[in-house]
């Protein structure tokens, strides 16, 4: 009888058997990667802005408060834009005439708003609350990175829900003293392991875990 | 249950017809598949079932399109037809299992011929359930949710949840069944091969034999491998059911929280499984002319599975009515009450007529030898095991603890199709198998042959012979 | 809300073996609904609403068919792992708006117009959006509490099938030409002194509207103004006039009543009610040391929330009331005329007459509106007999600016329009081609006036006989003032700018008084700085405008004497049935017919959604042969009408109830075709009651769609009722002996705890809380076909079971929200932990985490869980999407939902107290039920605070768990029914089973 299959059928077939099981895990893994990169969640990629603001000049050059923009952020869930009038304060005294600013002296001329690109954009089905957690003593920088040291500003973390938890498990890790919390430059005078567990007692965190935290 | 099966069998009459060689059987079983000419009457059948698959695509697409508003679900019925179909089907399965694993450990010779088709059975039932448990959650895109994986949620499913734990079972059970019945096939799909005229079919079954050259090492692997299966498979005929009951045991709702649920639920799976293969192999003996493969002793066997399991399960019934009454909850009370008396209670005693009265018939050897009256009661028992599942989720839920939220239930068209699209894909898949498979273990029924005192051949199969009882003493 | 507009899904026939007898066969859902994209932009103040048409054409749907799919595949997207968010902007402000603080609300106060007199509201302002009314705690009328009108005002404004632009004959016109027009018309009117002008509006409650109105009449000395309500004061007026010579309103003090008898007066109902509930539930709260409580007796001819809350309701057909009010009255020494009774009846006015006597000066009779004058001067009399008045009764002048006889006022108008005298005929709001007396012949009339303009918020009846349509603004829209019951004035202050650019009737009179440009605010600013006496006007205003009401503006009580002596009263001979018209809960006069919340919402003692039924007592239907359902001929007077009938146990026999409002031939996609119209049985003669119905069956059936089927308590404990003195005797359940009985671990609550405790004894059931609950949570209306499908969505529902003698049952209520049990059925069978358990005991519904298996539903005792079938929730109107809540998360198709004890208040609250590094307060935290209840019968709070007022309730002895049985150990518990009857009527029913 002649043969129907060549020998090297044989090998192919091992292979395959075995060779299945190996795809299968690492198309899973692939698609777990994917889902943790910064494609999916856009973190450390820089957004185009209607106007080139940059954090690095105004916080590290000049030295401007967070709250002076984000006037909110110690009393609301949201952190606050600042409007046009905001901007103006100090742009009609100088670089009046640069035209980087075109966009917010027409803003301000027209009493119009400046559609800006959301940056840390949750999905609405979280409910985060800025006001809480600089309360609690968790420094901005924690969430939103060194962004003194942003020309334009990105995302520093994935914002991913395991990420929230991280710290929502592990507070001690990342809790500071309250006065810290606008410090971009905060580094713990004891050793955090010993800081931590006493500020998490002192603040009463619970880094609560359960779903009504965030969602509702 | 397997005190409930007749031990007898495997003695007295011959499970073969007289005067078969191992030629004979080779050629009766494998010219089915091998043949040229298709019956048309194959063609007419799969050209039916597959309206029915058309069918279950339709429902599945309206469904996708709206939502489970299409259904007759609602408030406080929240599991219609979905969750109904679903036990239905996975209960089926349970017959191939029970033939093939337990029957082939307690050495019952008589599986032999029935075992192939009941696996593909158990099979193709299986894949009928899984529709259900997918389609029936509001947000199916999002049913992976139920899976344990690392997810960037930093969440695990819940535990506690016998939906979850249905996940595992049927799951592993899927596994199992298509492992148990393609290593089954592994010897005649060799068979086939080299029987194959055109070298296409040679290519096609070559492949799927792996190989197969019936060597010493084949045979001696081959049972190893089918005796730890048939011992992975026999636990699971147990535990699939038992879990699925416990989607109702667990629960609050007068009517499922019952700790009878899992026995209760795996003898009506062997009772609905064993009807569901004479369904089966009643006119399939008859077309393919098998009569003396499928002999009346099987027949006769699995009619007394069928009468022992029906016993059973009613036994069932009346504790969940003495529970009821024995409680002294006024829910439990009000609960059996509403189930015999109350808007469905006709299908109350519709079950009770099809699984308790009818099966009695069965008592008489001159029924069990009747090929029609046996084929109708096996229709009759289908379809009071699936009204069983009816009473039990539709009766419960739709009269629980606030009278204010009692409400009824109508299955809607889209509810019905869905069921038929499912049947249809069962015979669909069924006829394809019939016709490309064989249906009855060659290499097995060749083992019978000695019985009808011939001598063997070939070597391999001499092992094959005594397969069985090597697979027996491996096991642990 | 849903525009229910058929699609494919209708074609699903419910049929086969599975009808039962007792319960009709159901279709299945077909309703086009409005269906969810996940996205709220909270921050984005720049979502100016887009007129959106309701009436959806095919393409519509087609497209919307097809973003479904989309959202679906995006969806299935998400299954395959890569959720990439789309970019959202961030429009900030020009320049910020001072006191506000994005993502915080604001509160205003303003007032909700009625014809009863304002209630006083506090708005919560997202953004600049109105998205949830609250009452005015400083308002006497609202006492801090609303009525579910008033909640669902709120959808009315949003409404996105209101008028939106100025339509000329049905064609769309502009405001500068209807100024042209109108001012051309109003020049040719002023030669003749406006001889040809007429003005109709509905009763004027507002000062400035009224000042303006006279001074019009002033320039137009023949023009004349009529005044049209259809529940308006005329019979009340008449019947003070008779008996004190002058038009006075009677107002109860029920915080100093010992004995109430109601004839047929619902005063716990609507607007009005909101204050007296209040005051009853006060005067009759059951504690573990409280000895009595003010009973209450109602003579009532329909089924009404006031005779339920009654210790003893009598049943009687209108001629029936009026022989027990004449025979009560010879007993309490008012001479007048006595009229054949039954034995029984005797009895029972005999009893009550006894009481009231026992408690003079302790007492008071109230007469319903509908009443006949006669009765309302008999009760003046009784009253008066009883030295009632000046103790538990004020007489005060009535609160509408210009007290009149409406009908009189409204046949004079139609005589004229008659007459063919009418040129201009302006009617400002109001519907009255709709609701006037059928037989006054308004709608044929209406067309002879040479110009019709109308104000109106909505397409309506009237607008469309109309030349001029100009659209209305909502009072959450516009400038204006409104007197209270007690004449305390409050400003109508706008929340937002005119969606659709409509005009107040303030700006329309300006307008006809030559001031085109006017606006609403000045004029009404303008009006109280006249009034206004010491110099500092300006922080007055502030201040009224910050309160919600006029400082130190109230009536005087005015001392009244008997001016007649009592009159005669007569019955007709009855042949036939009687019939009795009454105003609907949901639809009111047909007001609010177009509301889906008020379409939705059940209707208190029927349970019945999306319809109006002739409500028939039950004996009377046996006797004819009808089930509910039934459709029969109704003829009266010669007017004839084919409407479904309801049996309604507790109703009085021979006796029909034809509730108004519905049957709307223009009202939208809601409205329009809702229900029959009753209107067809009024009469001139202002009657809303009568004799001679007749009643021929037809062979049809009408499909109803109730909220709850069963109403039969099956002697299971589910709403319990103690004597009160006794209120310790209830008998612990045996199971509850065993105590804990947990596979599980108990929770440890170490901090607050929370917990909810509804007192059965106050509850009414006026349905505030389930439209409020509705509207703080953003819950879909899922339309007829899903009620009907026992697919309603209201996360709090109120259960009405019957006891007893089902001609005269005791009606029992009870809200059940989610009873957030410590012991939780429905948390141990998610299978992807969708519903979980918090650490203060919250039973936390994740939606973004739910598949959607029902496992918790099936499982839940209470069956308070509700599942999106169908994507029910509007995500492509923009209207709607500004009402929605922006603390709470819309709901997609496939998602199960739930009462969440108002979570996003919870964490508010919590956030801010843990901010200022303290724990949140025992009562601090307010749930939206709460809040709106006018009984005050729902406490919220944290129960491991020993001082809160909901850890004391439950230290009440007639606290109790719904099913506690079943150790699910609910923290929504309950505080049993108390019962104090009048030993003489006790055997009857009223005491505790």
């Amino acid at each position: 009888m002649a043969q129907i299959f060549h020998p090297s059928t044989n090998t192919l077939s091992k292979v395959s058997i075995f060779g299945g099981v190996f795809f299968v895990f690492g198309a899973l893994w692939l698609a777990s990667e994917i889902n943790r990169s910064s494609y999916v969640t856009q973190a450390g990629v820089v957004r185009a802005q209607p106007v080139a603001f940059g954090h690095k000049h105004h916080v590290a050059g000049l030295g401007i408060d967070c709250r002076y923009c984000h006037t909110s952020v110690e009393e609301a869930a949201f952190a606050g834009i600042p409007s046009t009038k905001t901007c103006m304060t100090c742009h009609s005294q100088i670089w009046t005439e640069a035209p980087m600013l075109e966009p917010v002296r027409a803003a301000f001329r027209e009493d119009a708003s400046i559609p800006w690109t959301r940056v840390h954009d949750l999905p609405d089905f979280a409910y985060f609350d800025h006001s809480i957690h600089l309360a609690k003593g968790i420094g901005c920088q924690s969430c939103h990175g060194q962004v003194d040291q942003m020309p334009l500003a990105w995302r520093e973390h994935s914002l991913n829900m395991e990420w929230c938890l991280s710290c929502h498990r592990e507070p001690e890790k990342y809790v500071r003293p309250p006065s810290e919390v606008f410090n971009m430059n905060y580094v713990p005078e004891r050793p955090q392991s010993e800081l931590g567990p006493e500020l998490v007692r002192q603040l009463h965190i619970e880094g609560r875990t359960n779903c009504s935290a965030c969602h509702r | 249950m397997s005190s409930a099966k007749p031990t007898g069998a495997a003695a007295g009459a011959p499970v073969i017809g007289p005067g078969h060689s191992l030629a004979s059987v080779t050629d009766q079983i494998s010219k089915i598949v091998l043949s040229r000419q298709t019956p048309t009457g194959w063609f007419i059948g799969l050209g039916v079932a597959m309206l029915g698959v058309g069918v279950l695509i339709t429902a599945v697409g309206w469904l996708l399109w709206w939502g489970l508003g299409v259904w007759g679900i609602n408030q406080p019925v929240g599991w219609g037809f979905a969750i109904i179909n679903f036990v239905w089907w996975i209960g089926i399965g349970h017959a191939g299992t029970l033939i093939s694993a337990i029957l082939l450990l307690l050495k019952q010779e008589w599986r032999t011929s029935i075992n192939r088709f009941a696996e593909a059975m158990t099979l193709f039932a299986v894949m009928c359930a899984g529709v259900f448990p997918l389609l029936h959650v509001g947000r199916p895109w999002l049913a992976y949710w139920l899976l344990p994986y690392p997810n960037t949620m930093g969440m695990w499913p819940q535990f506690r949840s016998p939906l979850l734990w249905d996940v595992f079972a049927v799951s592993t059970y899927a596994t199992v069944s298509a492992l148990f019945w393609y290593v089954g096939l592994i010897p005649d799909l060799a068979t086939l091969r080299d029987r194959a005229k055109s070298l296409v079919w040679k290519r096609i079954y070559g492949a799927l034999a792996l190989g197969w050259r019936g060597a010493a090492r084949h045979w001696e692997r081959y049972e190893t491998a089918y005796g730890l299966l048939a011992g992975l498979a026999t636990p699971l005929v147990v535990s699939v059911h038992t879990v699925v009951s416990f989607d109702f045991a667990v629960s609050v709702i007068p009517g499922w929280h019952a700790t009878i649920m899992p026995p209760y639920f795996v003898a009506g799976a062997i009772f609905s499984g064993f009807a569901m293969v004479l369904t089966l192999a009643i006119p399939i003996r008859r077309i393919f002319k098998l009569e003396d493969f499928i002999t009346m002793k099987h027949l006769d066997n699995m009619a007394k599975v069928i009468l022992a399991t029906g016993m059973i399960v009613c036994y069932g019934y009346a504790m969940e009515a003495f529970f009821a009454w024995y409680s002294g909850s006024p829910y439990e009370r009000y609960m059996i009450m509403n189930r015999m008396l109350g808007p469905y209670g006709w299908s109350y005693w519709a079950l009770i007529t099809c699984n308790l009265l009818v099966p009695q018939l069965l008592w008489s050897s001159a029924v069990r030898r009747n090929i029609a009256a046996l084929f109708a009661i096996a229709i009759v028992v289908n379809v009071g095991m699936w009204l069983e599942r009816f009473v039990i989720v539709v009766t419960s839920l739709h009269r629980d603890y606030l009278p204010s939220s009692w409400g009824m239930y109508y299955p809607t068209v889209w509810d019905w199709a869905l069921y038929l699209g499912t049947i249809g894909l069962f015979f669909f898949l069924l006829f394809l198998f019939i016709r490309f498979l064989p249906m009855i273990s060659i290499f097995e029924m060749r083992t019978l042959v000695p019985a009808t005192g011939e001598e063997l051949p070939k070597k391999g199969l001499h092992i094959a012979a005594s397969g069985g009882s090597s697979g027996e003493a491996r096991r642990p | 809300m849903s525009h229910t507009t058929p699609s494919a899904a209708n074609d699903a026939p419910r049929t086969g073996p599975w009808r039962s007898l007792e319960e009709r066969a159901a279709r299945v859902a077909g309703s086009e609904f409005e269906h969810s994209h996940a996205h709220e932009h909270e921050h984005d103040q720049h979502a100016a609403p887009r007129p959106s048409n309701a009436l959806l054409s095919s393409v519509e749907v087609a497209r919307r068919d097809f973003l479904r799919l989309m959202g679906s595949s995006l969806a299935a997207a998400g299954a395959a792992a890569c959720t990439r968010q789309p970019d959202e902007r961030i429009h900030a402000y020009g320049a910020s708006p001072e006191a506000l603080i994005p993502g915080k609300p604001l509160y205003f106060a303003t007032a909700m117009p009625w014809a009863s007199g304002a209630l006083g509201l506090l708005v919560e302002s997202h953004m600049g959006r109105p998205t949830k009314v609250e009452g005015n705690p400083d308002h006497p009328a609202s006492l801090g509490a609303t009525d579910a009108f008033a909640q669902a005002s709120v959808l009315e404004l949003y409404d996105p099938t209101r008028a939106q632009l100025v339509r000329r004959n049905g064609a769309i016109s502009t405001w500068s030409a209807f100024l042209d027009e109108f001012s051309a018309l109003l020049e040719a009117q002023r030669a003749s002194g406006g001889a040809g002008l007429h003005i109709l509006t509905p009763t004027v409650v507002s000062p400035t509207l009224h000042a303006q109105l006279v001074a019009l009449l002033k320039a137009y000395p023949s023009a004349v103004w009529t005044q049209w309500s259809a529940h308006n004061r005329d019979r009340a007026r008449a019947g003070a006039l008779a008996a004190l010579g002058g038009d006075v309103a009677v107002h109860p003090d029920l915080s100093r009543t010992k004995v109430v008898l109601s004839l047929d007066d619902d005063f716990l109902a609507g607007p009005g009610g909101v204050r007296n509930m209040r005051a009853f539930a006060a005067a009759r709260r059951a504690r573990r040391d409280t000895q009595s409580m003010l009973r209450l007796y109602c003579v009532e001819s329909s089924v009404s929330i006031t005779g339920a809350a009654a210790d003893h309701r009598l049943p009687a057909r209108p001629s029936v009331l009026a022989a027990v009010a004449a025979r009560i009255a010879a007993k309490v020494g008012v001479a007048t005329n006595a009229l054949p009774l039954a034995p029984e009846h005797e009895r029972w006015a005999d009893a009550v007459a006894a009481d009231l006597l026992a408690h003079r000066g302790e007492c008071a009779v109230l007469v319903g509106l509908e009443q006949s004058p006669e009765i309302h001067a008999l009760a003046h009399a009784v009253n008066h007999a009883l030295g009632a008045v000046g103790q538990t009764l004020r007489y005060t002048e009535p609160v509408e600016c210009a007290s009149v006889d409406q009908g009189a006022e409204l046949r004079a108008l139609v005589g004229e329009l008659q007459g063919g005298r009418v040129e201009l005929l302006v009617v400002l709001e109001g519907n009255p081609v709709y609701d006037a007396p059928a037989d006054l012949g308004l709608r044929e009339a209406f067309t002879k006036a040479r110009v019709r303009v109308a104000l109106s918020l909505f397409d309506n009846e009237t607008t469309q006989l109309s030349n001029w349509h100009v659209p209305a603004t909502h009072f959450l829209e516009s400038w204006s003032d409104a007197r209270a019951f007690d004449g305390t004035i409050s400003i109508v202050q706008p929340l937002i700018a005119p969606l659709y650019g409509g005009k107040s009737a303030h700006e329309l009179v300006a307008v006809m008084a030559g001031a085109p440009n006017a606006k609403a605010y000045e004029l009404v600013r303008a009006h109280w700085q006249a009034q206004h006496e010491d110099d500092d006007f300006e922080s007055a205003w502030k201040r009224s405008l910050h309160d919600g009401l006029l400082a130190g503006k109230r009536f005087f009580a005015r001392s009244v004497a008997m001016a007649n002596a009592a009159p005669k009263l007569s019955t007709p001979a009855a042949e036939g049935l009687e019939w009795v018209l009454r105003t609907d809960d949901s639809a009111y006069d047909g007001r609010f017919a177009a509301n889906a919340w008020l379409q939705e919402c059940p209707r208190p003692l029927t349970k019945l959604t999306w319809d109006n039924a002739v409500l028939i007592g039950v004996a009377t239907a046996e006797r004819a042969g009808l089930s509910s359902g039934d459709v029969v001929a109704l003829t009266i007077d010669g007017s004839r009408l084919e409407a479904p009938v309801w049996v309604t146990p507790g109703h009085a026999e021979d006796c029909l109830t034809l509730p108004l409002g519905y049957g709307r031939t223009t009202a939208g996609p809601i409205g329009t075709g809702v229900g029959f119209d009753a209107y067809v049985f009024t009469r001139r003669s202002g009657a809303w009651s009568g004799v001679g119905a007749k009643l021929e069956r037809l062979e049809r059936k009408h499909e109803f769609a109730p909220a709850q089927e069963h109403h039969d308590m099956e002697r299971r404990d589910l709403v319990r009722t103690l004597p009160l003195g006794a209120l310790d005797s209830a008998k612990v359940h045996p199971a509850l002996a065993h105590g804990e009985t947990s596979l599980y671990p108990p929770h440890a609550y170490n901090g607050v705890a929370f917990g909810m405790v509804i007192d059965l004894n106050s509850c009414i059931g006026c349905n505030a809380c389930v439209i409020a609950c509705q509207s703080e949570n953003s819950i879909p209306v899922v339309g007829k076909e899903e009620v009907i499908n026992g697919r309603e969505m209201h996360w709090l529902r109120i259960d009405r079971y019957y006891e007893g003698d089902p001609s005269d049952p005791r009606v029992l209520l009870q809200p059940v929200p989610c009873m957030h049990c410590e012991a939780a059925p429905c948390e141990v069978v998610c299978p992807v932990g969708a519903t979980t358990h918090s650490p203060e005991g919250l039973n936390e519904m994740t939606y973004n985490r739910c598949v959607g298996t029902r496992y918790c539903s099936n499982n839940c005792p209470y069956k308070v869980r509700r599942f999106n079938f169908l994507a029910y929730a509007d995500l492509e109107t923009e209207s709607l999407k500004l009402q929605r809540n922006p603390d709470v998360t819309v709901r997609t198709r496939g998602v199960m939902e739930k009462c969440t004890y108002c979570v996003q208040r919870i964490q508010e609250k919590r956030i801010g107290a843990r901010r200022e590094g303290r724990e949140v307060g025992g009562d601090e935290i307010v749930t939206a039920c709460q809040q709106v209840c006018p009984a005050q019968a729902i406490t919220f709070g944290d129960i491991n605070n020993p001082q809160s007022a909901v850890s004391k309730l439950r230290s009440e002895p007639h606290h109790y768990g719904l099913l506690e049985e079943l150790n699910t150990k609910p923290r929504t518990t309950y505080l049993a029914k108390a019962s104090a009857p009048n030993p003489q009527l006790a055997e009857g029913k009223g005491e505790a089973k």
